[in-house]
């Protein structure tokens, strides 16, 4: 059996093709000055106008390591995140803390501490394994550089980024 | 001898002046051919609410200027690529096929009057009797190019641009030439400064009640007469005779969007179905002389318009280069009103180009693109049936009104 299909009769308008062609022309024209007067939202021009401040609380960007409010570095370089990290971007030197520093009895800190943000996935699994609240993500996500080595994050550029954070970890505190 | 008398010579002066002529209105042309490319990508960012180039502007600085450094950009990241030559091509079409794309529509610019007189010049590089004959010899050589691009690529997409474009350029110059006839019977004559002139009197070929004897000395002088000329302009035969020539217009109109393979009917690109039709294998130099061969043929395309239906360089009110006075304004000598006069006469032909090109990157953003039988249907049912009837219809007009 065949299926006749019922076409649509069109009217003498529709078949000029005219009238059509104009509306469609005025829908244009209404967009263009819209976008020309400013009436229309368009993309945010991303170098001028950042959405740093719509930023949540919670937002990953790079890993920094942050220090106490007494200007300890909190890392005790356990090690933890450079086992955890999935893309093994983290690369830990520990060293001992000699005995006449104020800090020695927290024994060990990291000698050197290398993020290499070309591997980071900012993940965030650091943040989450560290014992010491030592590592944090931030909120810079434009991380660039000109070559390899200079995206290498080292400990400097660490404690640069992360600054200082009061938290909950007292137990180093010699006073208490 | 005296170089000024030799300058002054008839023939001396034919020739240097031509020469001044050519190359003004040649670096003009190019000019806006970078503008237009800026304007295309400008209004159709803005028809689909995007912002467009507004990046580029003075290098080594942060000023932008709404990214009207991009107009130069263009044409130097062109003009620094490799003109890469595929292996397979026929070398020798392939190397010219750029080029008889870009010389037809350049040629054609050398019959436009594009002002009335500057200090007794009238600004026309060739005035030939024949010019409309001599616009449409011309311009249809541009399908060669195409043609011989899409043949000499040897592959397979070109090939079906150079295909499609030849046959809609030659089922479309039918309706293009026939669709000016009405226009030469009415006017008599094929040369455009005449045509031009018919206009300046008549008012333009789309509407043309404009009243005679009218300046805008008088209108300053007595506003009356404005009113009075226009209630006597509509007469019977002028609202006779501007029926056909509205049908003409639209017909030309549309034949040139298909003549210059801009869209609705740019089949022969085509960039979502044939890569990009005839260039697809050109890189660098060949690509910008096709890039340019295709705008200067939409702006030799709008000179052509305008010339012959919208009143080529006049404006209502506004004088030709002929003019002894500025406004009656007393401390401007003759010499000086006539030039100005030239230059305002030059400057509305390019505003009228401009917005006519304005027009054409607007339908290019507004129209989707005619399936192929469908522009066959339409250049060879309706729009050629079209135009031979408008010829008939302004004959018969003709034959019984005085106009």
């Amino acid at each position: 059996m065949a299926l006749v299909l019922k076409r649509p009769k069109l009217s003498l308008a529709e078949k000029l093709y005219l009238p059509a062609l104009l509306g469609g022309l005025f829908l244009t024209i209404k967009h263009f000055v819209r976008t020309m007067t400013g009436a229309n939202k368009v993309t945010m021009q991303y170098p001028e106008e950042k959405w740093d401040d719509q930023l949540p609380e919670w937002y990953r960007g790079a890993p920094t390591l942050v220090k106490d409010e007494w200007g300890r570095e909190r890392c005790v370089s356990c090690q933890l995140c450079e086992f955890i990290c999935p893309p093994r971007a983290i690369t830990i030197k520990p060293e001992e803390i000699p005995l006449e520093d104020r800090w020695s009895k927290v024994e060990k800190r990291p000698k050197s501490f290398d993020i290499d943000m070309i591997r980071c996935i900012y993940c965030g699994l650091c943040e989450e394994v560290c014992p010491e609240q030592a590592i944090y993500l931030r909120k810079d996500y434009s991380i660039t550089g000109l070559t390899r080595a200079e995206m290498v994050h080292d400990k400097e550029k660490l404690y640069e980024l992360g600054g200082v954070m009061h938290g909950v970890v007292n137990k180093w505190n010699e006073k208490k | 001898m005296d170089i000024l008398s030799l300058l002054l010579s008839p023939e001396i002066f034919l020739i240097w002046t031509s020469l001044a002529k050519t190359l003004g209105l040649l670096s003009v042309i190019l000019g806006f051919v970078s503008v237009s490319v800026y304007a295309e990508r400008k209004v159709s960012a803005f028809i689909q609410d995007r912002v467009g180039p507004n990046r580029v502007g003075i290098p080594l600085t942060k000023i932008r200027i709404l990214g009207l450094g991009q107009m130069i950009a263009d044409p130097f990241k062109l003009i620094l690529k490799e003109n890469f030559i595929p292996n397979s091509v026929n070398k020798f079409y392939y190397y010219i096929a750029p080029k008889l794309a870009m010389i037809p529509p350049i040629l054609v610019l050398a019959v436009l009057p594009f002002g009335s007189e500057l200090f007794g010049v009238p600004m026309v590089i060739a005035d030939i009797n024949i010019g409309v004959l001599y616009v449409f010899a011309v311009s249809s050589l541009g399908v060669y190019g195409i043609v011989l691009a899409g043949w000499a690529s040897n592959s397979k997409y070109p090939f079906l641009g150079g295909i499609r474009s030849s046959s809609q350029m030659i089922s479309y110059e039918l309706a293009l030439g026939l669709s000016v006839v009405p226009v030469f019977l009415v006017v008599g004559t094929l040369s455009l400064p005449e045509i031009v002139d018919w206009q300046v009197k008549n008012g333009w070929m789309v509407f043309p009640f404009w009243p005679q004897g009218f300046s805008i000395e008088a209108a300053l002088h007595d506003p009356k007469i404005i009113i009075d000329s226009i209630v006597a302009g509509f007469s019977l035969q002028r609202i006779l005779i501007w029926i056909p020539m509205v049908i003409s217009f639209i017909i030309f109109l549309v034949a040139m969007f298909a003549e210059t393979n801009r869209a609705p009917f740019d089949l022969p690109e085509a960039e979502q179905e044939l890569v990009g039709g005839y260039h697809t294998e050109y890189s660098g130099m060949g690509f910008a002389l096709f890039f340019l061969g295709e705008y200067a043929a939409m702006i030799a395309g709008s000179g052509v318009i305008v010339t012959l239906f919208l009143g080529g360089w006049s404006l209502p009110l506004i004088p030709d280069g002929s003019a002894t006075s500025f406004l009656g304004l007393p401390f401007i000598p003759a010499w000086l009103a006539g030039a100005l006069w030239g230059v305002v006469n030059i400057g509305v032909f390019f505003a009228k180009v401009s917005a006519l090109l304005f027009f054409f990157i607007w339908v290019r953003w507004t129209v989707p693109r005619f399936r192929y039988d469908q522009l066959m249907k339409l250049g060879w049912y309706f729009f050629f049936e079209l135009a031979l009837v408008n010829i008939f219809i302004t004959a018969f007009v003709l034959a019984f009104v005085k106009f």
